[in-house]
């Protein structure tokens, strides 16, 4: 048989979302945002929402999402995208409203809005992009930064406290790690806390489901946060190539951030 | 056991040769190209068409949604 043979419209088992448009990503090669933004538009277009949805953009890499789905969109000060989420919940509590945001937006400059958002049960949906570092401003170093990582601001590495000798060795320096996702899991307004990665298939098809199981609780409730990480790659300022940044995103930052549901109906998920 | 025979087809210009594709292949079907697209990139392609068995994991990986996947049951 031969490939044109194959290459027929009635053999077709999987294409890029019509939800997407036609412009090409801005995203560096391999940026795990990219496979984001297709299972976001694949989940709206499978369950016919997509005249009902308005996503909010936030700032950092994924400044630009509004040009890339095919959905009402509105852009957001740094870190308020959850605040602004909130605004249009409330004055159209029938529309969905999703949140796309970075590690430097959601769990830095925009911690506040997170967790009031999340600790007023505000009905929305919020997808974090967690890939451990500032992406667009050129890599410096994020609350999410691994210990001993190495970026633009911690040349060598991350340290929670000064190393021994001189005398200052125990205090502190640039600070621990932060698992936000863990953190706005134990307030009672989120419904549904899990954390996904886009690295290999089955990554994806999980990821895909999870998105799915956010949308239809917002959907289908009224109230309560639907909270997605995807822990993600950054290539191009973890210095490495696209698929070596995917494997040491599997040796170094799934240990630290383990995948799995956290929280799921609003109760704790017993590890 | 029912066996399948796919084929992908590539959207070359949107493609950024990244790689990702080729690695999550189960069966090895796709390679980068030595030729590059008008970004200059190494786009990906079917080295291999008669292994592809239509699995669309190349698709489910892809992070621009160049790869269009096709299936049929032999």
């Amino acid at each position: 048989m031969s490939i044109e043979d194959i290459i027929k419209p009635e053999n077709l088992v999987y294409q890029k979302s019509k939800l997407l448009t036609e412009k090409p990503f801005h995203y560096c090669p391999g940026c795990g945002h990219g496979t984001t933004h297709r299972i976001i538009a694949e989940v709206l277009e499978e369950l016919g929402v997509d005249e009902e949805t308005i996503g909010v953009a936030p700032v950092g890499c994924s400044v630009m999402a509004y040009d890339y789905f095919d959905v009402d969109f509105q852009e957001a000060a740094h870190g308020r995208a959850p605040a602004l989420a909130t605004g249009l919940k409330r004055v159209w509590p029938n529309k969905v409203i999703f949140t796309y945001q970075g590690d430097g937006d959601l769990a830095a400059i925009g911690t506040a809005e997170t967790i009031h958002a999340c600790n007023r049960g505000e009905n929305i949906t919020m997808i974090f992009v967690n890939n451990g570092i500032y992406g667009m401003t050129g890599g410096q170093m994020a609350p999410t930064t691994l210990e001993g990582m190495k970026t633009a601001t911690t040349p060598y590495g991350r340290k929670a406290t000064l190393p021994a000798g001189a005398g200052f060795d125990g205090i502190p320096c640039n600070g621990y790690p932060l698992r936000i996702t863990e953190l706005i899991a134990q307030l009672p307004g989120t419904k549904y806390v899990t954390r996904q990665a886009v690295y290999n298939p089955a990554c994806v098809r999980k990821a895909k489901a999870a998105i799915k199981k956010a949308f239809e609780n917002q959907i289908n409730g009224k109230s309560g946060v639907n909270f997605v990480e995807i822990v993600s790659n950054c290539n191009s300022n973890w210095k490495m190539e696209p698929v070596a940044a995917n494997k040491w995103l599997v040796e170094n930052m799934l240990p630290f951030y383990p995948l799995g549901d956290i929280k799921v109906d609003g109760k704790l998920v017993e590890k | 056991m029912a066996s399948f025979k796919g084929a992908i087809v590539v959207n070359t210009e949107r493609c950024k040769g990244c790689g990702v594709c080729a690695a999550n292949c189960p069966v090895g079907v796709i390679s980068l190209a030595k030729e590059v697209n008008g970004k200059g990139y190494n786009y990906a392609y079917m080295a291999e068409p008669d292994k592809c068995i239509g699995c669309a994991s190349c698709g489910m990986v892809c992070p621009d949604g160049v790869i269009t996947v096709y299936k049929v049951k032999l």
